[in-house]
């Protein structure tokens, strides 16, 4: 702790922070743009000069940077000093003077931290008469678009993209009077987290084209807080809408998740709400077998005709919220409910549920990862699963730089001194993949093969580092020396990390992380486990303690059920199309929920529009088991309501009682029934919770046209809409003060601070920190220890045939993004990858197309080599251009 | 196959050897190709780049950063003239109208001939003899217009 003087009053600081993060946290308005919390200080923008002075008696001062100077004990600043302030003034208007002044025609209008820092400094008449820079831009695909003309040259894109997600194909090209920051060629960015550039620009250089497509001011944005639906990791996002349309997709600050990142899935994925083939009415099955819209009621009337006269079965969803899933549940009978995973996923992820049970004080949340020293990934191809942990797994390794730095005495700060500290060590990360990944550039040592082989690798390390935990036998030399390296710096280790999946779709995988931390945990309490799932609420699902799909399919085959009820699912990707199909066949009724237009939807007898993210509330459980509210963005023109109201409609058809009407007594009723869900109604605020008698606002106090927002089709006013679901309004008014609950904050305004990365900060207990009203969610599972260790598994030796690895892909491997025109876009013509020997073995050559049978479906696809697999492994894509509902145990035939 | 030459490629690869960290050879790689082609091409920058294990951006922005790195075709003599402080209080400007004017060109341009190019640079670090320039890799001091002549005739 240090006391330091500004301008005139002492404060308790962090002496090992910069002034400029010092001054921010108290709440003082100092300009900045090459600062950045996560970015740290380079000094080079020189905005946010101050006055230092050596004492109390030194009068003069001197002007120092405030983002280059220590917040040291004693030291005395003044920000109010008029050379300070004329400094920053005169800053701003050279970074002006090339810059267009083209604001009424940029999207970053409303939300630029230029223009908040050109009124900050009272820059707000130009002198400069000169000709201006211009550039050429760079079409940069489908989700950023560019315009080098308004950059003020601050390089934050360029420490963003290069030095924090390590991407590779953006640099500040060129010098002095002519720098230019983009790629080599036109192109999109190869990075996973490009997306970031929108926010992370203080200007509208980089700027969101999936925005720009159908274009609103932020000021004119409806907003709620929300959950990213695309993985299982629960990053906060805050989704704009206008007229009931979602605009865009903007982080929302989560001090224990996201931060201040998203990935590119999450941010540009939103696309699938806007569709146009998806249905947006009730439809049913008419004589001539298409689906025709249905007014509700008749809807309704035909779907509980088609429950009542039959014997259904209820299919969840892990994309689904707990209400939802709840609701079909409660319609047809706890015994009548399976929860929507595959067989093989729904193993693992119960397999998940009980490894954080065992490991309740020892699970990370994503901030925590960035800080671990050493890292053992078993299984997961984290980069395509669950994006954002990359990122976060890139920090972690660079946490050496810091304690290099550390030892040299260079502050932490210090951003430039602490990469040259670091240069090329990393903390490690040892990774045990089918093949290699996106993160290679920075693991120490990969391990590759299939799920089996990864299994062993586990269950070697974990006896090596206990000789209690049960160690494998047959296991080639080669795999037990990668063993004892990885068990050996796992254990002199401050703080490891071990990561696990469920992407292979393999059990054992997550048994064999439970073993590692298990033997981790004995000797060091400070050992973090971060499991990941594939989908929003695939942990969720697993706490509805259901049969997987495979029973509900079980049960048609069988004659016992003979109709389907599905929650927003598509069970072709869960089991083989020739399975489903066939079931398909036998049914009398098929009823699908859903908002997209899936295959099984395409096949039902009766459809009902639901509500997604954007047009429901409801809670996810994220992969540490943290429950959080997502809130409804608009309401939708139409009959779209959640799948919860649909279920509530259709039990009251049935003449059963219903006890919820909104979201508090929905809420109740599932901890009443189910415990294990004993928390999520304190994952929010309730419907009724008020703040000075008043609701919380989705539109921003500066709303322009309201009374003019529908004149085309009716000059007067609407009324505004009544939320019976949440403590939000459906307007601007409501509480704007500083007690507004994080878990109900839409979007981040702050006086003088408008774009979205700077505003926040009067919402954090620091700068970076915390949100001030507390991050939002709260983690529901109980500790329960199941004791010894888990014994190995019976490894099956066949030996001769080929064995199966899934690969994801950030942009095709989840249903509901792979839907959204942008990031349909990135994916190209995806491949069945094998080595060379394989491929030799097949007959096929890099390209030739090849003609395979997984769980009895052909597929054909082009032929990949990737010399990382290993041998009799084929690599399957798993998305809209390959298959879903494989997994490691498939069996595969070539 | 490369655009490179064998002999690019294995210059590059005995430049890499010498670094920890072989990226350390992206400038030398962009002298290697310029050295055999007097400029660097869109298609050789990418070829050098691979040899390196860059991204064809990262080479860009070494290769845009240097100013004798050339991104374009130059002539067979490529003039380079000081235009800081020292050299301009010593007459740079006179010496830069004249070769302008006799050679006909601007800067960044090349004569039709294909014999000069003529390019500003910031620092010869020949200030006690400005003004001064570059012709190749022959330093000139004390420039005035009238010796400018016979220093280019020697250039063919």
């Amino acid at each position: 702790m240090a006391k330091i003087t500004i301008d005139g009053r002492q404060y308790d600081v962090d002496e090992t922070d910069n002034v400029l993060k010092v001054a921010l946290s108290k709440g003082f308005d100092l300009p900045y743009f090459c600062w950045h919390p996560e970015l740290h200080s380079v000094g080079a923008c020189r905005q946010c000069a101050v006055k230092q002075y050596k004492n109390g008696d030194d009068t003069q001062g001197q002007i120092a940077m405030a983002c280059m100077t220590p917040a040291s004990d004693g030291s005395l600043f003044s920000i109010s000093d008029n050379e300070a302030a004329e400094m920053r003034a005169q800053v701003v208007e050279w970074l002006m003077i090339n810059h267009p002044h083209d604001c009424a025609v940029c999207e970053e209008g409303g939300e630029c931290h230029l223009q908040d820092m050109t009124l900050m400094t009272g820059h707000t008449r130009r002198r400069y008469i000169g000709p201006k820079r211009t550039h050429r831009n760079q079409n940069l695909g489908p989700f950023i678009s560019h315009e080098m003309n308004r950059c003020i040259a601050c390089y934050r894109c360029v420490r963003y993209y290069r030095d924090y997600a390590d991407g590779n194909d953006l640099r500040a090209l060129g010098s002095h009077m002519n720098v230019y920051f983009g790629r080599d060629t036109d192109g999109p960015f190869e990075n996973e987290f490009s997306g970031n550039l929108v926010e992370v620009c203080p200007t509208g250089v980089f700027t969101d084209k999936t925005l720009g497509a159908h274009y609103i001011r932020k000021w004119d944005l409806q907003n709620a807080p929300s959950i990213c639906t695309h993985c299982s990791l629960g990053c906060n996002t805050s989704p704009g809408s206008r007229r009931g349309e979602l605009r865009r997709i903007q982080n929302r600050y989560h001090g224990e998740i996201n931060h201040y990142f998203l990935c590119d899935r999450g941010r540009f994925g939103a696309g699938f709400t806007t569709r146009d083939d998806r249905p947006r009415q009730p439809l049913s099955r008419s004589a001539n077998n298409v689906l025709e819209p249905v007014a509700k009621d008749d809807a309704i009337a035909a779907v509980r005709q088609a429950i009542a006269s039959g014997r259904a079965i209820g299919i969840g969803s892990p994309r689904a919220s707990i209400e939802d899933n709840y609701a079909l549940r409660h319609l047809l009978g706890a015994e009548h409910f399976v929860n929507g995973l595959s067989a093989a996923e729904s193993r693992a992820s119960h397999a998940v549920r009980d490894l954080l049970a065992d490991n309740a004080n020892h699970i990370a949340t994503l901030r925590e990862v960035e800080s671990c020293d050493a890292v053992f990934v078993i299984g997961e191809d984290v980069t395509q699963t669950a994006p954002r942990l990359a990122l976060s797994l890139r920090q972690s390794a660079k946490t050496k730089h810091f304690e290099l730095a550390r030892a040299a005495n260079i502050p932490k700060w210090h951003a430039r001194a602490v990469h040259e500290a670091g240069q090329h060590h990393y903390n490690p990360i040892f990774e045990a993949t089918p093949a290699a990944t996106r993160l290679q550039d920075i693991t120490a040592e990969s391990t590759h093969g299939d799920a089996q082989t990864i299994a062993q690798l586990a269950f070697a390390v974990a006896s090596r580092l206990d000789s209690q935990a049960p160690a494998p036998s047959n296991v080639d030399d080669e795999l037990l020396k990668r063993a004892e390296i990885i068990a050996e710096t796992l254990r002199n280790a401050t703080k490891p990390l071990i990561v696990v999946g469920t992407g292979l779709g393999d059990s054992d995988v997550v048994t064999a992380a439970g073993n590692v931390m298990k033997a981790l945990t004995t000797a060091n309490d400070a050992a973090q486990i971060f499991p990941t799932l594939l989908e929003a609420n695939s942990l969720g699902m697993s706490l509805f303690d259901a049969p997987s799909i495979d029973h509900a399919l079980t049960q048609v085959e069988s004659g016992d059920v003979d109709t389907l009820v599905v929650n927003q699912n598509d069970i072709f990707e869960r089991a083989p199309t020739h399975r489903v199909d066939a079931v398909l066949k036998n049914l009398k009724n098929l009823v699908v929920l859903d908002h997209s237009l899936t295959e099984t939807t395409a096949r039902a007898d009766h459809v009902l529009p639901a509500g997604s993210f954007a047009e429901a509330d409801g809670t996810l459980i994220n992969n540490e088991g943290r429950a959080q509210r997502f809130f409804q963005v608009f309401i939708s023109e139409g009959p779209i309501q959640e799948t919860w109201r649909w279920c509530a409609d259709l039990a009251r058809a049935l003449g059963r009682p219903v006890r919820w009407n909104g979201m508090d007594d929905l809420i109740t009723a599932i901890v009443d029934e189910l415990p294990q869900f004993a928390g999520i109604q304190d994952a929010a605020p309730s419907q009724s919770f008020r703040k000075a008698g008043m609701r919380f606002p989705r539109g921003t106090h500066r709303q322009a046209a309201r009374t003019a927002l529908y004149a085309e089709i009716d000059v007067r006013e609407r009324r505004p809409e009544v939320d019976a679901d949440s403590a939000l309004s459906f307007s601007m008014e409501g509480y704007h003060g500083s007690e507004l609950p994080s878990e109900l904050l839409a979007y981040a305004y702050a006086p003088g601070w408008e774009s979205n990365q700077q505003a926040i900060t009067r919402f954090q207990d620091e700068v970076g920190g915390h949100l001030k009203m507390g991050d939002p969610g709260v983690r529901i599972m109980t500790s329960k220890d199941n004791g010894g260790y888990t014994k190995l598994p019976q490894t099956n030796s066949d030996g001769g045939g080929w064995r199966v690895a899934p690969r994801y892909h950030i942009f095709d491997s989840e249903s509901q993004s792979a839907r959204a025109p942008a990031i349909a876009e990135r994916v190209n013509g995806r491949q069945i990858t094998v080595n060379r020997a394989s491929a030799d073995k097949l007959g096929v050559a890099d390209g030739d197309s090849l003609s395979i049978t997984i769980d009895g479906d052909a597929l054909s696809l082009p032929v990949a080599i990737d010399d990382s697999l290993g041998d009799q492994v084929i690599g399957i894509p798993i998305g809209s251009q390959g298959v879903s509902g494989v997994h490691a145990a498939s069996q595969v035939e070539a | 196959m490369s655009v490179l030459s064998d002999a690019e490629i294995e210059e590059i690869r005995h430049e890499m050897a010498l670094y920890e960290d072989p990226q350390a050879a992206t400038i030398e790689a962009l002298n290697v190709v310029q050295n055999h082609r007097g400029w660097v091409s869109d298609e050789s920058l990418e070829a050098a780049a691979e040899v390196v294990g860059v991204t064809p951006t990262q080479m860009e922005a070494v290769a845009t950063f240097y100013n004798l790195i050339f991104r374009k075709p130059v002539g067979r003599n490529v003039i380079m003239i000081c235009d800081s402080i020292s050299c301009y209080l010593t007459g740079y400007e006179s010496v830069r109208d004249h070769l302008k004017t006799s050679l006909g060109i601007d800067f960044g341009q090349t004569t039709s001939d294909n014999r000069f190019t003529l390019l500003p640079i910031c620092c010869l670090g020949n200030c006690g003899n400005g003004p001064a320039m570059r012709v190749g890799n022959d330093y000139h001091g004390n420039l005035t217009p009238e010796t400018i002549d016979t220093i280019l005739a020697d250039y063919v």
